[in-house]
Parts: structure tokens; C-alpha cells; sequence
């Protein structure tokens, strides 16, 4: 119940207890079965379910488990607020500005069609932020881009204490629920992979 | 004078709309009250469902008819391409539901009651029994991926039953031009969330109770006199 009032103790007992561990237990069930598919690390099994996009029945199960693992650190309680160091300074140069970045973030959560996701990544080619949305059990992963944060945008996530009024509950997520430390804390790891600026190279 | 001009403004540019004759849709009544289908289907969902969720396809539906109405008159070529999914997501969600509330009645009403005639013949011919369709739409319906639809639907070309699924607001005929949907059944978790929470089979079992076969059974009897 740490979330309240923001996500109710009923939601998370419900998403965490009943959607995500359904998944990991499907999961499960079905890694018994396969022995090709044994001994991959999760993130390596997202991708070679994918298929390239045609995925194996497998996906749907283990993508979701990655992506609520995900969605949970992607919040705190007593979250919200604004980023911090060289992530406000990242997503200011990409964006124009963190309102910038709020708005167009909330406009794509709402204007998503279906069961889906919203996500905040950094694009490994490109070099930069952006938010991608994702439909059903998708996720940046497969395209190799680093997801920074993540909203679940599946009516299950929001249906009980906001029923359908979407607007609310993107706005509360920014507001009170969002992790900007663990989203700072993911940038950092990301840098080791991408190169964002010129590197410091010592002179003498 | 700021005013007259105002006035004569807004006259040139409603009337044109008018001589297009732009139809604009509206949410359609219910045949039977919000709480009639408990306790297969709860009062509290199906008044959110169609007052908030249906209300919403259509108002957005029109919104982006305006829209591409306005850029059919602009020439506007890209605008109406891309205008596109927006009309097939809230026009199909508008079609999907109207559906959906005719094909449920109150047990009273005849909800429930298995097909008789030829729609019943065709099913036991096809299915081998009503239990055995149920239970395939069942299944079906329980193994969409995200939100979709399930249905039971008549090819008209073939004149068979088929069982189909689709994926957000997805009209049927996207999966087959010649299928009549006959039977909707709306697995968004919208459709059964406060209700059955995650468990959707359940939901799924306990809704043939309030469906009403008597519409299904016109629609069919429509395509295969």
C-alpha cells in the first residue's frame, strides 16, 4: 500500500499478484517444456522469441514478465517531481524542455489504441531520447533501444482506481509515482553502451 | 459591426456543412436498464461501458469525420491518409458496440435462451453442439492477446459460421469482407475488469447467460433464408 493514493493496495495486489505472477508462472510452465529455450538469460529470450517479429508463443509471457519488473522499479513512492543532473540536462537537449517532454509523453499515452505500453528510451543509434510507444507485450528491447522508464497503459493497470479516465492516471504517474532515481540510475548504466557527447579525453 | 460579421461568418461556413449533409452519430439507447444483466454482467460496468467508453468512441468518431471531411474539401491528401486509423479505431469501437448491446438481453428477455431454427441447426452442424461452440469461443475469446473482440460470424459467400477474433476495435470485416457478425463478445478489460478482475474465462463462461440469440438468429436468417 505504499502507493496510495496514487495506485491503490487493490491494483498492485491484483497487477503484481495476479497479472505479473500469472505471467512468470506461464513462463515457467513453458520453459519446462522447451529445452531450446533453457538457460537464456530473460533479456536474451525476449529477443530471440521475438523472432524479428513474428514471435513465439513464449514471448508474450516473458516479455510482460521483463516489462512489469520494469514498470515496478519505475516508480517509487513519493516519486514524481523532476529528473535531476545529467538526465534533466539529456532530456531538456532532447525535448526542449521537461514540460515539453511531460506533454508529449502524456499525449502519447493517451492517444494510444489498445492494450499497450509508453516508454521513455534512449535510442542506441540515434543517440538520444525518445518516447516510443508499444502495443500488448512489445518492448523497446527487441528493437536494441535502452528503456528508461515505462507506464503500463493496459486498462488492467489503471481500470480500478481511475476507471476509464486515462487523463488521471497519466498525470498522477508523473506527478507522485514516477521514479526519476531509478530512471537516472538506468541512464548512467545506458552511458557504458552509448556515447552521448564527446568523452573527456585527458590531454597530459 | 465586430458582431455582424461574426454572425454572417459563422452562417457561410455551417451552412455548406449542412448542404453536405455531414451526419454526426449519437450513442444509442439501451433496450433494457444498466442493472438488467446482473449478475452475469454488473450494473456499475454496463453503465461506464456505455456511457463513458461508447460515448467516447463516438465522440472522437465524429470529431475525426469532421476532420476528414475537412480535408476532402482541402484536397488535403496526407491528412485523410492519416486520419485513417483514427476512424477505424473509434468508428469500428462505435459499430463493435452497437452490436454488442443488441446481442445481450436480460434472462427475463429471452438472454440465454440457446438458438432454435435454422441458426441452431447451423451450429450443431458445424460445431457439433451449442456447448461445443461456446466452448471454442471461449477459448478463443480467452487467447486474445491485449484488446479484441471474439465472434461468431456468417460468411455470406460461403454461407458457413465462422469464429474469428479481432484486435482492438477492429470491425469484423477486416478479417473476411463477406463476414456478418452475428454474436460479439468484447474482451477489452474495460468489458469485465471491476466485475471478474484478471479472470476472464469467467467472465467469458457467465455472459452466454444474458446473450441473445434471438437477434443472432435474425441476422442469420438475413444472409441464409
Amino acid at each position: 500500500d505504499a502507493l496510495e493514493p496514487y495506485m491503490s493496495k487493490r491494483t498492485l495486489e491484483l497487477h503484481w499478484g495476479e497479472h505479473h505472477r500469472g505471467y512468470v508462472e506461464s513462463l515457467n510452465k513453458y520453459l519446462e517444456k522447451d529445452d531450446i529455450l533453457y538457460g537464456y538469460t530473460l533479456d536474451e529470450l525476449i529477443r530471440v522469441t521475438y523472432n524479428n517479429g513474428n514471435p513465439l508463443p513464449e514471448y508474450n509471457v516473458a516479455a510482460q514478465v521483463w516489462n512489469h519488473d520494469f514498470f515496478w522499479e519505475s516508480m517509487q513512492p513519493g516519486g514524481g517531481n523532476l529528473p535531476i543532473l545529467g538526465l534533466l540536462q539529456q532530456i531538456e537537449k532532447d525535448f526542449g524542455s521537461f514540460s515539453n517532454f511531460r506533454e508529449e509523453f502524456t499525449e502519447t499515452a493517451l492517444t494510444l489504441f489498445g492494450s499497450g505500453w509508453v516508454w521513455l528510451v534512449l535510442k542506441r543509434n540515434e543517440k538520444r531520447l525518445a518516447i516510443a510507444t508499444t502495443t500488448n507485450a512489445v518492448t523497446p528491447l527487441v528493437w536494441d533501444d535502452i528503456p528508461l522508464l515505462s507506464l503500463d497503459m493496459w486498462e488492467h493497470a489503471y481500470y480500478l482506481d481511475y476507471k476509464n479516465d486515462k487523463a488521471r492516471y497519466v498525470n498522477v504517474f508523473m506527478d507522485h509515482l514516477v521514479s526519476w532515481n531509478a530512471a537516472l540510475a538506468r541512464m548512467a548504466r545506458a552511458q557504458s553502451f552509448v556515447n552521448l557527447g564527446e568523452p573527456k579525453i585527458p590531454v597530459a | 459591426m465586430a458582431l455582424r460579421t461574426l454572425t454572417t461568418r459563422k452562417t457561410l461556413t455551417t451552412f455548406p456543412q449542412q448542404l453536405r449533409g455531414l451526419q454526426t452519430f449519437t450513442l444509442p439507447d439501451l433496450s433494457y436498464d444498466y442493472g438488467a444483466l446482473e449478475p452475469a454482467i454488473s450494473g456499475d460496468i454496463m453503465q461506464l461501458h456505455h456511457q463513458k467508453h461508447h460515448q467516447t468512441y463516438i465522440t472522437n468518431y465524429n470529431k475525426a469525420l469532421e476532420q476528414l471531411d475537412d480535408a476532402i474539401v482541402k484536397g488535403d491528401a496526407s491528412t485523410a491518409v492519416k486520419l485513417h486509423s483514427a476512424i477505424k479505431f473509434n468508428g469500428g469501437g462505435h459499430v463493435n458496440h452497437s452490436i454488442f448491446w443488441k446481442n445481450l438481453a436480460p434472462t427475463k428477455e429471452g438472454g440465454g435462451e440457446p438458438p432454435h431454427g435454422s441458426l441452431g441447426w447451423a451450429i450443431d452442424q458445424s460445431y457439433g453442439s451449442l456447448d461445443k461452440l461456446i466452448a471454442k469461443m471461449n477459448a478463443e475469446g480467452a487467447a486474445v492477446q491485449g484488446s479484441g473482440w471474439v465472434w461468431l460470424a456468417v460468411d455470406k459467400e460461403l454461407k458457413r459460421l465462422v469464429v474469428e477474433t479481432t484486435a482492438n476495435q477492429d470491425p469484423l470485416v477486416t478479417k473476411g469482407p463477406s463476414l456478418v457478425p452475428l454474436i460479439g463478445i468484447d474482451v477489452w478489460e474495460h468489458a469485465y475488469y471491476l466485475q471478474y478482475k484478471n479472470v476472464r474465462p469467467d467472465y467469458l463462461k457467465n455472459i452466454w447467460k444474458v446473450i441473445n440469440w434471438k437477434y443472432a438468429s435474425e441476422m442469420y436468417e438475413k444472409e441464409c433464408p
